[in-house]
């Protein structure tokens, strides 16, 4: 296994750049946090609207998440591959394909993260907050979230780490993240598949525990501020 | 100040208020007792809209405040509300738990607000404890805290729903204190309480309850020495220790 780190270690880690498109480690990260970055916004104003009063917000938003949640990742990721290219009349690239795919998914999941996480914050925080004169919106801002995200904080990252494992599926519109260069490697080699994509799930498994322990550090660090 | 007028409130088939008639004037101190689900929480909960009410009307300073389309944040700014829980927000510390909101609907700069803070937290006898967290604070400090946080808003009316029924027995006395001072200082205050020494020096008027009516308006002689109706008789006679 070393000697194919040894070999190949540039190729896993940015594919076939320069000389060709950016991939490997590199572009799963890229997509990872991208994904994560843009998925988060999206996830807290659809959460917003899961816990709104206004039924015309509410419905829609709920009927969405519950049909995000019914569908595997791979169903949507070929729903944006071949579907949205006709409706937005350009050819997108892979990249963005699976960026899309990825923040439309992740935003639903994460909807439902926040939802529980401003329901976990007990009702007389809010009441507090309005009968001070705050309106929703301040109370929300200023009351509600901020104590919600500490509560989300693990939640958020265990679907971070998700998101990264996720991009794995790039593999099949032929995005050339860190699947699909092992998969390539494998192919030219033919006899070493075990010590290939063991490299693989050791890549993935250094990447993952490096987000939990940081996840880890944050939460014990802000749980040491608050008390 | 305060005008209920006919106000019934129903939760599902349960009737929480029935026909409330009251008027409390500017500057009264009102004590509201009664037994455990007599609706007094109900009653001062619908004087800043936390509960709605089913019919009939409460205005303040002549306005209906149940009424739709009212700019309720400032109703809401204006009334002081105190809860058995304090409600701190554990996430600030003391002095931004007073600041906040005098500094969002005040328009005050922060540093402005930071100084009134000081002076009200002087005034509960919590200057000192102006960069602790909530949780690093005893009940009754909580409870102090809430009263500044409330004050920071200069609201000329304050409700308390039970503010010392949370606490343990030797820091009732503290926030009691801060409490009767705020009304000797002649500020209009409502308060749902058990307390009844407190009630007895403090109210000028004691209104008691009992399954969603007030059924006595007295002075705080009158009720404790001459109750009327037969329930407050009862009442008193049963919250009298058996072992004094």
């Amino acid at each position: 296994m070393i000697d194919i780190i040894d070999t190949y270690w540039l190729y896993f880690l940015v594919g076939q750049y320069p000389d060709g498109p950016l991939g490997g480690l590199v572009l799963t990260l890229l997509l990872g946090f991208t994904a994560v970055v843009l998925a988060l916004p999206l996830g807290v104003l659809l959460g917003l609207a899961r816990v709104s009063v206004r039924r015309w917000l509410r419905w829609p938003v709920t009927a969405l998440v519950y049909v995000v949640r019914g569908t595997p990742l791979l169903m949507v990721v070929f729903w944006a591959y071949f579907f949205l290219p006709s409706v937005t009349g350009h050819k997108t690239n892979q990249f963005t394909t699976m960026l899309a795919a990825l923040v439309f998914f992740n935003g639903a999941y994460l909807a439902e993260i926040v939802r529980a996480g401003i329901q976990g914050i007990a009702k007389g925080q809010m009441e507090c907050a309005r009968s001070l004169g705050l309106n929703y919106t301040q109370a929300m801002r200023y009351i509600i979230l901020p104590q919600a995200a500490r509560n989300m904080l693990p939640s958020l990252v265990n679907q971070f780490v998700t998101t990264i494992k996720e991009t794995s599926l790039g593999y099949i519109i032929g995005l050339a993240e860190l699947s699909f260069v092992a998969s390539q490697i494998n192919t030219q080699l033919l006899t070493r598949p075990v010590a290939v994509f063991g490299t693989l799930a050791l890549a993935y498994f250094i990447l993952c525990l490096g987000l939990s322990r940081i996840a880890y550090y944050l939460e014990v660090r802000r749980s040491r501020v608050a008390t | 100040m305060i005008e209920f007028r006919k106000v019934n409130k129903y939760y599902g088939s349960y009737h929480a208020l029935i026909d409330v008639d009251e008027n409390i004037a500017r500057g009264e101190v009102v004590v509201v007792c009664g037994p455990s689900g007599s609706g007094k929480s109900t009653l001062i909960r619908t004087i800043n809209r936390l509960e709605s009410i089913d019919s009939g009307a409460i205005l303040l300073d002549g306005q209906d405040i149940h009424r739709p389309g009212i700019d309720l944040d400032r109703f809401r700014s204006g009334i002081g509300f105190l809860f058995q829980q304090f409600n701190l927000f554990p996430h600030l510390n003391v002095i931004e738990n007073c600041t906040l909101a005098p500094v969002h609907l005040r328009g005050l700069t922060p540093a402005q607000a930071r100084d009134e803070a000081l002076v009200l937290l002087e005034r509960v006898g919590l200057a000192d404890k102006a960069n602790a967290y909530p949780a690093q604070l005893s009940g009754g400090q909580q409870q102090r805290v809430a009263i500044a946080r409330a004050l920071a808003m200069q609201p000329p009316l304050m409700l308390f729903d039970e503010p010392t029924s949370a606490l343990d027995p030797e820091m009732v006395g503290e926030v009691l204190l801060v409490i009767r001072d705020l009304a000797h200082k002649g500020m209009t205050l409502v308060c749902v309480t058990h307390e009844m020494g407190f009630a007895r020096e403090v109210a000028d008027r004691i209104l008691f309850m009992d399954q969603g009516a007030i059924l006595e308006r007295a002075t705080p002689d009158d009720f404790f020495n001459r109750p009327q109706h037969p329930r407050a008789q009862q009442f008193l006679a049963d919250i009298r220790s058996p072992f004094s």
